[in-house]
């Protein structure tokens, strides 16, 4: 189905070429309007589009001025640094939290795993508007509204179900008898935990701690609810910034966290592949 | 199984009763005691997250669709009035008599005193528009009032106090608890005989929800149509070369919400990339650029690129499970390509195509940011009504019945997708 062969008729040659074709159309699509604000953020006049110095490659088109401009001033350099502050914290809550939690429902004999297992997911699945108005007038409610702990606590439950899902898909691949046979030589269950079954659920809980990171680091909707002008992060100011003042700006912000992210999937592939080796299930 | 003693040296031990663990008791409660251990282990696990996602997570959802059907104000800043009102019927056409208003005086002070009595009007006015300006008139000048009948000291005020109409918006939502919100959420209001639809042309809550099913629908569809042959395609290419290309579907998924939200601003606007483009080809003239945005195109386009990935990585997980040589089993037995395809392997990627579908459609169905930069007012969603009534107009009770209703769409289909793929199987990154 996939090869062209040489008794292949012309039709099936034909549409060889042009399904690839489509497939092409598609993958630009895809990857094109990420790729177009990368030129665009060296944009030396403060518009959104190409200039025809830009299209003539002439120097005199590009400049630094939009990045100078997101390293220097202040309200991007504050909303920075509340995402640095934020998203870590959140990170580690969910992460530390999910993770045991996905041990624990990983067990054979747990309780009501149906229903925990909803309760738990149901930060990702409930719509980002509903869980930021009904935190909004819970955590007002309970003084935490417009509080760094408000927040970390808020992006932590959104976290917290790629954790669970993550780790416990990791949990299917890892043989039990390795516990009981740690447990059979006389470490106790701590021991067991830190030593054997950790390392080689790892690449599972990093990669779920990544997609907790990222689940923070790019929250808007919650974090415009239930945080305060003191708590305005990087999303948040591209928000206000989209929506009111565009200032091309933006772009270079946006073309730092491209980055940001390319460097997050690489972590991610060498993970995956580190744990595929592991448990044997790829030859490379 | 209980027959120790088929070992001679071993059987100083009668065979009889329950067979017992190594410190004596009956293996059977031990290994029920083990049992419960296990339980419990498991339970301490999850104990602590199950408590952080109680109490930061549903306790808030709770306490939202509480609000939905709360209305204590009305009780709580009127209490003598509510009580008084029970005596009058609405039905008679005429507005209450003095043992009313002789309450509503004792009410109004109290409350103007604390000044609530403008809280409560706009709670009101929410259900008959003129209620705020009457109760704010009144709050003021109630401290003047003097001693003895209030009914015509009221109406010299505003002569709407006469009017059956508003007494009887007080009389309906003097309840602590209403129906009021999820009547509006859905476009009725309370009529001369019960609950009816409004006018047609004040429909707009149906008007948004069909909307947001209609443009979550086209999303969905376009995704179906665009991830099918990526999603083919990478499952068929030899592992090296589809490893690269996955390249180009996992980076915009890892890509930043407003990053990608921006390009689109960046591409689609009328002065944007893609009209600068078809300016220049001379395909379209400079003045007849194309409204792209602030729009539905510019919702559909956008967040069709935004939720690709979610179609695309399921359908390919699936895909990669299918053994080619069922297909190569029909085209040996005499179908053709198009055959072998819609008769064998569409039909095997069909969990695949539910699973993806259901996937973006919940995720489209509740989205607020991508429709609040592009959608304009005609390419918005419900979730951007709800944001609305919580920030702007600050009718939080309605905010919350459309929550309730948005968040009933999708729990079906969370329930169909528990029931199709199950929550356990969901997978990211391939």
């Amino acid at each position: 189905m996939s090869g062209l062969q040489p008794y292949s008729s012309p039709a099936q040659v034909a549409w060889y070429y042009g399904f690839r074709l489509i497939c092409a159309l598609i993958f630009i699509f895809l990857i094109l309007p990420i790729l177009v604000i990368i030129p665009l953020s060296f944009n030396a006049s403060d518009f959104f589009t190409f200039t025809k110095e830009m299209l003539a490659l002439d120097p005199d088109g590009y400049s630094l001025k939009h990045y100078n401009d997101f390293f220097t001033n202040s309200d991007w350099q504050t909303a920075l640094a509340n995402s640095v502050r934020i998203a870590p914290m959140a990170t580690l809550l969910s992460t530390a939290l999910g993770t045991l939690a996905a041990i624990g429902l990983s067990q054979s004999h747990v309780p009501f795993r149906g229903a925990i297992m909803a309760a738990l997911i149901s930060p990702m699945i409930v719509p980002l508007i509903i869980s930021a108005a009904g935190m909004y007038f819970f955590y007002s409610r309970i003084g935490l509204q417009g509080t760094y702990w408000g927040v970390v606590l808020a992006h932590a439950a959104l976290g917290t179900p790629f954790v669970i899902i993550t780790v416990t898909a990791t949990l299917v691949g890892f043989d039990r008898s390795l516990v009981r046979a740690a447990a059979s030589l006389g470490a106790n269950p701590v021991r067991t935990f830190v030593k054997v079954q950790m390392p080689l659920i790892l690449p599972g809980v990093i990669s779920g701690g990544l997609f907790a990171f990222v689940t923070s680091f790019d929250e808007v909707v919650v974090v415009l609810f239930v945080g305060s002008a003191s708590q305005k992060t990087l999303p948040w100011q591209m928000f206000t910034g989209l929506r009111e003042q565009i200032s091309p700006t933006i772009l270079a912000v946006a073309t730092v966290m491209v980055t940001v992210s390319i460097l997050l999937l690489t972590t991610l592939e060498i993970l995956r592949r580190r744990s595929e080796r592991i448990r044997g299930l790829s030859p490379g | 199984m209980t027959d120790t003693t088929a070992n001679g040296a071993a059987g100083s031990q009668p065979d009889s009763g329950p067979m017992l663990a190594a410190d004596g008791t009956p293996l059977k409660v031990s290994l029920a005691r083990a049992l419960r251990r296990q339980k419990l282990r498991a339970l301490m696990l999850i104990a602590p997250l199950l408590l952080f996602i109680v109490i930061t997570f549903l306790a808030p959802i709770g306490d939202m669709l509480f609000r939905s059907v709360e209305n204590n104000i009305v009780p709580e800043t009127l209490p003598r009035t509510v009580v008084a009102l029970e005596q009058w019927d609405p039905e008679s056409g005429e507005a209450p008599g003095e043992a009313v208003f002789e309450a509503l005086q004792a009410d109004l002070l109290i409350a103007a005193e604390k000044k609530i009595h403008t809280r409560l009007g706009s709670r009101l006015n929410y259900e008959t528009p003129g209620i705020s300006s009457l109760f704010r008139k009144s709050g003021r000048r109630v401290d003047d009032m003097e001693q003895g009948p209030y009914k015509p000291q009221f109406l010299k005020i505003d002569e709407d106090w006469g009017d059956v109409e508003i007494w009887r918006t007080i009389k309906r939502y003097s309840g602590a608890y209403t129906a009021g919100y999820f009547l509006a959420s859905v476009d009725m209001e309370y009529g001369a005989d019960g609950p009816q639809l409004k006018p047609e042309d004040e429909r707009i809550y149906l008007t948004l929800l069909w909307r947001t099913i209609l443009l979550s629908t086209v999303i969905t569809v376009s995704c179906i149509l665009l991830g099918y042959p990526v999603a083919f395609l990478l499952a068929n290419l030899p592992l090296r070369t589809s490893n690269v290309l996955m390249i180009l579907v996992l980076l915009p998924f890892w890509t930043s919400l407003l990053v990608r939200t921006s390009s689109w601003i960046v591409l689609l606007q009328q002065q944007g990339v893609i009209n600068d483009t078809l300016v220049t080809l001379g395909l379209v003239g400079d003045g007849g650029r194309l409204e792209l945005m602030h729009n539905e195109v510019g919702t559909i386009v956008a967040m069709t690129h935004i939720l690709l990935p979610f179609m695309i990585l399921p359908l390919y997980s699936v895909m990669k499970t299918i053994s080619p040589s069922y297909v190569r089993a029909a085209k040996s037995l005499g179908a053709n390509d198009w055959t072998a395809f819609w008769r064998i392997y569409f039909p095997n990627t069909v969990p695949g195509i539910g699973a993806g579908a259901v996937l973006v459609f919940i995720l489209a169905i509740g989205y607020y940011i991508t429709p609040e930069l592009v959608g304009g007012t005609s390419g918005i969603f419900i979730s951007n009504r709800i944001a609305y009534h919580i920030s702007s107009s600050l009718n939080w009770g309605l905010a919350a019945a459309l929550g309730v209703v948005l968040l009933a769409l999708i729990l079906v289909f969370y329930w169909l997708y528990d029931r199709i793929v199950g929550v356990d199987n969901v997978k990211f990154g391939g």
